[in-house]
């Protein structure tokens, strides 16, 4: 059982360690403000998703497990609105249709 | 070389690459943006030094309230940005800069590397005497006991520098409202937030005051996210700052330095001598200034942030 547990923990905190690298890498490489905020959420939803599954065997008890969890929910809440907002303001400005125009390229 | 010195080392690289980064970056919100990530990987730093309570007023301060007030005055700058970057000082005035610049660091690293091993410490001392107050967290002993003179005089400093800021307001003005009023959507996603976050922020502001007494946190932590909570709703148009000729307001202000005042002169007059806490109520007194100092810390930052008045005094 603790040695389920345990593969379980490591197989999700590298899951999420993964989507933490991809999304890093996605933000480094895209091309504009939109696609950058796509490869962000995927690192702060399933990234720490992941990580917080991975740790929750681990947890000393249901306190520290619902502490993970509330870090979760929390993450998840200020992820989508501050992307929401971000994505709003890009339209706001209008940077999306100068993007388009000039195509894919190297970022800003 | 083991896996945690591994990552103190990749830690150390990344925050002196950010550091170098927010210094070199030639946009203001470049370097802001790093700098705030700068903070948030310092208080990483003060983790694995084991320094918890300093981690979370760094967290709070750095990542977070210095953050906005970074952006917020780069914001302000935003029109004069590309006239400023024009502006180039001369060879003579970059290389004196330079030079007075390494001088500093210079001198830093001489006085850290001249300590003796092991560093002069007073954490004995400290941890002899935790059972003084009935405070668990020895953090809380030194801040609010054993140095409790210094905790008093940053009050006043912050104090300070809230004056310093409201003295920019312009006179037509003086009285009013600090900050501009924001404007948001009552039903957007900023007021949803700020509906949705701000209980659980106040509610995690005041446990980590609580907590304080026992574990890492206290009253400069837990206003500080107090203070986030109250810019967030400002932010989101659910209220306005209070006016600054507000006697309230101004009552909060006082109110952390003043009972700590108070207190202190208690001391002076009945005790032995000035801040000194009668033991058997050691606990009860510095639980009180606690609170008080709660409430003035999440002020002045706020209004610290907000800024000068910009309002006009309705009346």
């Amino acid at each position: 059982m603790r040695l389920a547990l345990d593969v379980l923990t490591i197989v999700a905190v590298s899951g999420g360690a993964f989507f933490f690298l991809a999304g890093t890498v996605g933000m480094l490489r895209f091309p504009d403000t939109l696609t950058r905020l796509h490869a962000l959420t995927k690192a702060d939803n399933l990234g720490v998703g992941l990580v917080v599954v991975g740790l929750l065997p681990q947890a000393a008890g249901p306190r520290e497990a619902a502490e993970l969890l509330g870090t979760w929910l929390l993450v998840l809440l200020s992820g989508s609105v501050v992307s929401q907002l971000v994505a709003r303001t890009v339209f706001a400005t209008d940077r999306l249709g100068d993007a388009l125009a000039r195509g894919p390229g190297p970022p800003r | 070389m083991s896996i945690q010195t591994a990552l103190e080392l990749v830690l150390a690289a990344v925050v002196l690459g950010l550091a170098a980064w927010a210094v070199a970056a030639r946009e203001t919100s470049a370097a802001v943006v790093g700098f705030i990530a700068y903070g948030l990987l310092i208080a990483l730093v003060w983790v694995a030094l084991g320094a918890v309570d300093v981690a979370l007023a760094e967290a709070a301060i750095g990542g977070g309230l210095g953050g906005v007030l970074l952006l917020s005055a780069g914001a302000r700058l935003r029109e004069n940005e590309k006239r400023a970057a024009a502006e180039r000082p001369g060879a003579g005035a970059r290389l004196a800069a330079a030079a007075l610049s390494a001088m500093v660091a210079a001198g830093l690293a001489v006085a850290v590397l001249r300590l003796p091993t092991p560093a002069p410490t007073l954490a004995p001392q400290a941890a002899a005497n935790a059972a003084a107050t009935g405070m668990g967290n020895p953090i809380t002993n030194v801040l609010m006991a054993f140095r409790a003179m210094d905790t008093l005089l940053e009050k006043f400093v912050l104090l300070l520098g809230l004056v310093g800021v409201w003295s920019l307001a312009a006179d037509r003005l003086w009285g009013g409202n600090p900050g501009p009023r924001h404007q948001a959507d009552p039903l957007g996603l900023l007021a949803f937030l700020a509906r949705l976050l701000a209980p659980i922020g106040v509610v995690v502001g005041i446990y980590m005051v609580w907590t304080g007494a026992d574990h890492p946190g206290g009253a400069f932590q837990g206003g500080t996210v107090l203070a986030a909570m109250w810019l967030l709703t400002m932010m989101a148009g659910l209220t306005d700052t209070p006016p600054v000729s507000s006697l309230r307001l101004r009552l909060v202000l006082v109110a952390g330095p003043g009972v700590f005042l108070v207190v202190g002169l208690a001391g002076l007059l009945f005790g032995a001598a000035f801040l000194s806490y009668p033991a058997a109520y050691a606990k009860p007194l510095i639980v009180a200034i606690e609170v008080a100092m709660t409430l003035t810390v999440a002020a002045t930052l706020t209004l610290l942030s907000a800024g000068a008045p910009e309002q006009r005094l309705e009346r």
